[in-house]
């Protein structure tokens, strides 16, 4: 028996290393790693929350949200490659084009 | 100490440790393979949650589908190592700031609010995995039937878009 405080603890300490990740790597791929991490933390939680009260639909969302994980990757990745072929460089800093 | 905590505790330990592979690798090829092993550990999760399907879902979508079209991105780029071409030198400091103040507030989080005693138990051995998949269909295609469909439009829409993103307009080199 482990009791659903600790999934919760690992859930969260997973979460802010996929938010550091966010606020101090430069490199846009290792961003988008990052917010996947923070999408798999939150799905542990949810899956450990539909384990503690019997229930599917934890789990249901859990689909839901790896769904649109894939998606989100799919056309992510699509535009940062774009980007490289614009730029020439896919540093962070100078997506900057929509700038006023 | 029951086996169950023995387990968790070491395959924590190994999801935490390859999270800070991850967001300290300076080879972004390094990263994303810490985030496939991160990825096969919390399908782990899954199993002893006793969510096989989810668990499959997760090894084939995420290790797989995902991780493999990271790894594609990087190398066709040249993106492992980036370098630092910073013009905002206030930036750095201020993540530092951020990130610590959100470590803060989550460990203050943790430790300050009332205790939930919900417990997980390990699924139970005899437990049908075919029965549970079953109930879990039901449910998804009857009470969650709707976000399904809306799930595969946008799954269309994802497909369509990569596709205008990535395709060379005529005349165009």
């Amino acid at each position: 028996m482990v009791p659903v405080d600790y999934y919760i603890a690992l859930s969260a300490i997973l979460f802010i290393i996929g938010a550091l990740g966010v606020l101090s790597r430069r490199n846009p791929l290792i961003i988008f790693m990052s917010i996947e991490l923070m999408l798999n933390a939150a799905n542990l939680a949810f899956v450990a929350f539909a384990r503690a009260h019997n229930t599917f639909s934890g789990q249901i969302f859990v689909f839901f949200v790896i769904a649109v994980a894939a998606a989100e990757v799919a056309v992510g990745l699509a535009l940062i490659v774009e980007i490289f072929k614009a730029k020439k460089n896919i540093d962070i800093d100078e997506m900057n084009s929509l700038k006023g | 100490m029951n086996s169950d905590l023995i387990v968790f505790l070491v395959l924590s330990l190994v999801a935490i440790a390859t999270a800070l592979g991850m967001l300290f690798s300076r080879n972004a090829v390094y990263s994303a393979l810490f985030l496939v092993l991160n990825f096969v550990t919390v399908a782990i999760f899954y199993l002893l949650l006793g969510a096989p399907f989810i668990a499959m879902s997760q090894i084939t979508v995420y290790a797989g589908a995902i991780m493999v079209l990271f790894l594609f991105v990087i190398m066709l780029l040249g993106a492992e190592n980036l370098a630092p071409t910073s013009d905002l030198p206030w930036q750095k400091p201020l993540a530092r700031l951020l990130s610590v103040i959100l470590v803060v507030e989550t460990i203050y989080l943790l430790f300050s609010r009332a205790r939930t005693d919900l417990v997980v138990t390990a699924p139970d051995a005899s437990l049908n995995t075919m029965e549970s998949l079953r109930e879990m269909a039901m449910e998804l295609f009857s009470s969650y039937l709707l976000p399904f469909e809306i799930t595969s439009i946008l799954l269309l829409v994802a497909m369509v878009g990569a596709i205008v993103l990535s395709r060379r307009e005529k005349g165009e080199k």
